[in-house]
């Protein structure tokens, strides 16, 4: 069995540490620090999907915790068909999609919330030569926000996270048809939104 | 050829738009003869592409999350660890006490066995 502490002690003797595959291995063993590391290592990515998907911090963080929770007791049945982060999302995309579910809807949103911080992890992304991509895509982050709940799960796990449609249909309960009917619904309010028609002519943002 | 409209293409170029989706030759040859309907599908093809980059821009979570995230697993992490000890430990009291059981059992009936089988003394 790998154990996470070698991979520590790796990383102090200036080797290499594990790869992700090897503390996913590691943490199926029951290795809690392995399966700790993995957390450390994914949870701003599954942060973002949830964020993505519930529209706010709170609900986004508890979404993670409990996404985490979910992960460590299903582990030992992660055979590795697919990634690990792909696993993850499908569990966020669930448990997300529970807690939308049962929250009640009234919620008023702070009047002084300003959202947080968007980080673009691209390599050599340079904001002031793509300002107009970088307008678009936040008129973009706000379309897709303000889009319902139902709509928008779909949008961000199929054309944002490329999850396949029978994936999304069995994390969310519903049929495969029924998530294309969303998607493209979720689409056509998007390109509604971004490409408004003035006059007959489309103007972008 | 079917007569198809520009309002018809609308209604088929979300779903069109993917990669592999069957689309009707008329709907097609449509298309590629229509610049309107070409316009709405660079549209589409550029609201998908902007889409797809969503995913490299992180959301930074508020300090602290990852802290209260690693605590509750490990809560939880110590939660299942006691189950398990204390269900381990209930496994260990009833088998103790099944076995302290049958021994008394297997001991009565010797004991009633020996008691049957001793010669009675004669009045």
């Amino acid at each position: 069995m790998t154990s996470v502490a070698q991979s520590n002690r790796y990383r102090d003797d200036g080797r290499d540490p594990l790869s992700q595959e090897e503390l996913v291995a590691a943490a199926r063993d029951g290795d809690q620090q392995a399966f700790e590391e993995l957390v450390r290592q994914t949870y701003v990515a599954t942060y973002t999907l949830a964020f993505r998907l519930t529209g706010n911090e709170e609900d986004a963080r508890d979404v993670v915790q409990e996404t985490y929770l979910r992960a460590w007791k299903a582990i030992r049945r992660f055979r590795g068909d697919a990634q690990f982060s792909t696993w993850l999302y499908r569990i966020t995309a669930n448990t997300s999609s529970s807690m939308t579910q049962r929250r009640s809807r009234n919620r008023t949103d702070s009047l002084d919330d300003q959202g947080p911080e968007v980080v673009d992890d691209r390599p050599f992304a340079n904001p002031e030569a793509s300002s107009e991509a970088s307008a678009l895509h936040q008129r973009l982050s706000e379309a897709v926000a303000e889009l319902p709940p139902k709509l928008r799960a779909i949008v961000v796990l199929k054309d944002v996270y490329d999850l396949p449609h029978e994936a999304i249909a069995e994390e969310l309960g519903i049929s495969v048809a029924a998530a294309k009917v969303r998607l493209h619904r979720a689409r056509k309010r998007l390109r509604d939104v971004l490409f408004e028609e003035r006059g007959g002519v489309a103007r972008a943002v | 050829m079917l007569l198809v409209r520009c309002e018809d293409v609308a209604l088929i170029l979300p779903r069109a738009v993917d990669v592999g989706e069957p689309v009707e030759e008329a709907v097609q040859h449509h298309v590629n003869s229509c610049l309107v309907c070409q316009a709405e599908l660079a549209r589409y093809h550029k609201l998908l592409k902007a889409l797809r980059t969503m995913r490299t821009q992180l959301v930074m979570p508020a300090p602290g999350t990852l802290a209260m995230t690693l605590a509750a697993l490990q809560e939880a992490q110590e939660r299942r660890a006691i189950r398990s000890l204390v269900s381990g430990r209930r496994g260990a009291y009833i088998g103790a006490i099944g076995g302290a059981a049958v021994a008394a059992g297997a001991a009565a009936a010797a004991v009633a066995l020996a008691r049957r089988r001793a010669p009675r003394l004669a009045g």
